[in-house]
């Protein structure tokens, strides 16, 4: 291995790990919010610090690396993709630490019931796999598997629509709590987005192996 | 028609085989790259082009090379005539000991012309041109090697301007110089490609992306790809394209 191809596999190793953690934060929040449990919400925010940080270093190294060994071809492909994917990740880190503060200052019964009525947490289920199966397609350079993440992503959008008619509905049997009804909504559509993401990062998988870009055409 | 052609060259020095089966269209005022490893084949290429290789022992040459649509290696060509119209530029630069101001002249004198008006006008339009004037307008009789390595090398450019030639060929142009005399040999040859046809020999990967418009990869005398530059660079249709590139060959 030479010395540029030692430094891709440190910045791939930092990725991978960025990757991994997002993922876990997703995960905890999906459990936080399904429990309303302020702890591990609390635990989120504490690690959120840790993904802001990894977010630099690697946006650090990608610029180091363009800037010294003027990278061509798929090398090139490759750092233009983790630019992208980490910051698609550090946005993914976002929501998730969007959850927890919801839980911390929201988390009530009121909520329990509607994310039930919601199938809010079916959504971030899916959202969660979906980010899982991004990182795996990316490590085994499957883009066959991250084209999957594309229909995948329809499901949840597919949820989010008929949760928006649910809440919709509930706002006109009880709409003294309009205020409720609408926070519950911005979630929602923040786990929309967080499976959106993983569309995203799909994209940037398939330029990376492929050389395609699917980015604003039908897929 | 495209300016320059070859179609099934092969060559071979004694028992060696240099290129195989090279073809090639190279549209006028472009600027293609030829990259590839040492002995890969890419300078016998270039000079195919100027019969260059006519003068060495024991070379055969077999297959078409077209200039302008016309076979020159055509019994009957005239070799002076067509390197006339094939400026040649090396990688050491190797201005004649003469004065700034001849060293342009020289093509034009060899080629007859004695119109000392015309001769000036020529040799200053060609300074001109490899934007070189500003520093040596003063100093034309001086001695073309008290100039600089990158001046030098652009006046060389000059003096393959002067006889007005449609072809330039360059060999590792910028090998011997400095990044900033470098970058004023590729900003010249930007400028240049609107009314010449240039072809380039380097080894510097990133100079081939920066100045070509098409790149040609050469491996043990074989094309491996011949492709627009960016794409090449981006997204090479060949492995061991991809392998050259990013440095991961052999």
């Amino acid at each position: 291995m030479n010395h540029f191809e030692s430094e891709l596999e440190l910045l791939k190793a930092d990725f991978v790990k960025q990757w991994e953690a997002v993922h876990l934060q997703l995960k905890s929040a999906m459990r936080a919010l399904s429990s309303m449990n302020k702890d591990t919400a609390k635990e989120i925010l504490s690690q959120e610090v840790k993904i802001n940080e990894l977010d630099l270093k690697i946006e650090k190294n990608c610029e180091n690396i363009i800037a010294l060994y003027n990278p061509v071809a798929i090398d090139l492909r490759f750092i233009l993709s983790v630019i992208k994917i980490n910051s698609s990740l550090e946005r993914a880190g976002d929501i998730a630490a969007r959850v927890a503060k919801f839980v911390i200052k929201s988390g009530d019964d009121f909520y329990s019931d509607l994310i039930t009525k919601t199938n809010a947490l079916v959504m971030f289920e899916e959202a969660c796999e979906l980010l899982k199966d991004t990182l795996v397609a990316f490590q085994n350079n499957d883009s066959q598997k991250a084209r999957e993440i594309f229909k995948r992503d329809e499901y949840i959008n597919e949820i989010n629509k008929t949760a928006f008619l649910n809440v919709i509905d509930s706002i006109k049997e009880n709409p003294e709590e309009i205020e409720k009804y609408l926070k519950m909504l911005s979630l929602v559509r923040r786990i929309e987005k967080a499976g959106d993401i993983s569309k995203n990062i799909a994209e940037e998988i398939i330029f990376y192996l492929e050389a395609k870009v699917l980015r604003h055409k039908g897929k | 028609m495209q300016k320059l052609e070859s179609r099934h060259i092969n060559v071979h020095y004694g028992t060696t085989q240099a290129l195989k089966d090279i073809n090639i269209g190279i549209d006028a005022n472009t600027v293609t790259a030829l990259i590839g490893p040492s002995g890969c084949g890419k300078s016998t290429y270039l000079r195919l082009f100027n019969r260059m290789n006519d003068l060495i022992d024991g070379i055969k040459i077999e297959g078409q090379i077209f200039v302008d649509g016309k076979d020159i290696y055509e019994k009957g060509t005239n070799v002076d005539s067509l390197r006339k119209n094939t400026g040649m530029v090396f990688q050491k630069p190797n201005p004649f000991p003469k004065t700034i101001f001849e060293n342009v002249a020289y093509g034009l004198r060899v080629n007859g012309i004695t119109d000392q008006k015309f001769i000036e006008e020529r040799v200053e339009t060609s300074i001109q041109q490899v934007v070189l004037w500003d520093e040596v307008k003063d100093k034309l009789k001086k001695s073309a090697f008290e100039l600089s390595g990158g001046q030098q090398q652009r006046l060389c450019i000059a003096r393959a301007l002067a006889i007005q030639p449609s072809i330039i060929l360059m060999d590792e142009p910028t090998s011997a110089l400095d990044p900033i005399s470098t970058a004023k040999i590729e900003e010249l040859i930007h400028e240049l490609k609107t009314k010449y046809t240039i072809v380039i020999v380097t080894h510097n990967m990133q100079q081939a992306a920066r100045v070509s418009d098409h790149t040609a990869f050469f491996y043990l005398g074989e094309l491996v790809e011949f492709g627009i530059t960016k794409e090449i660079f981006t997204n090479p249709k060949r492995e061991k394209t991809q392998n050259y590139i990013t440095g991961r060959f052999g």
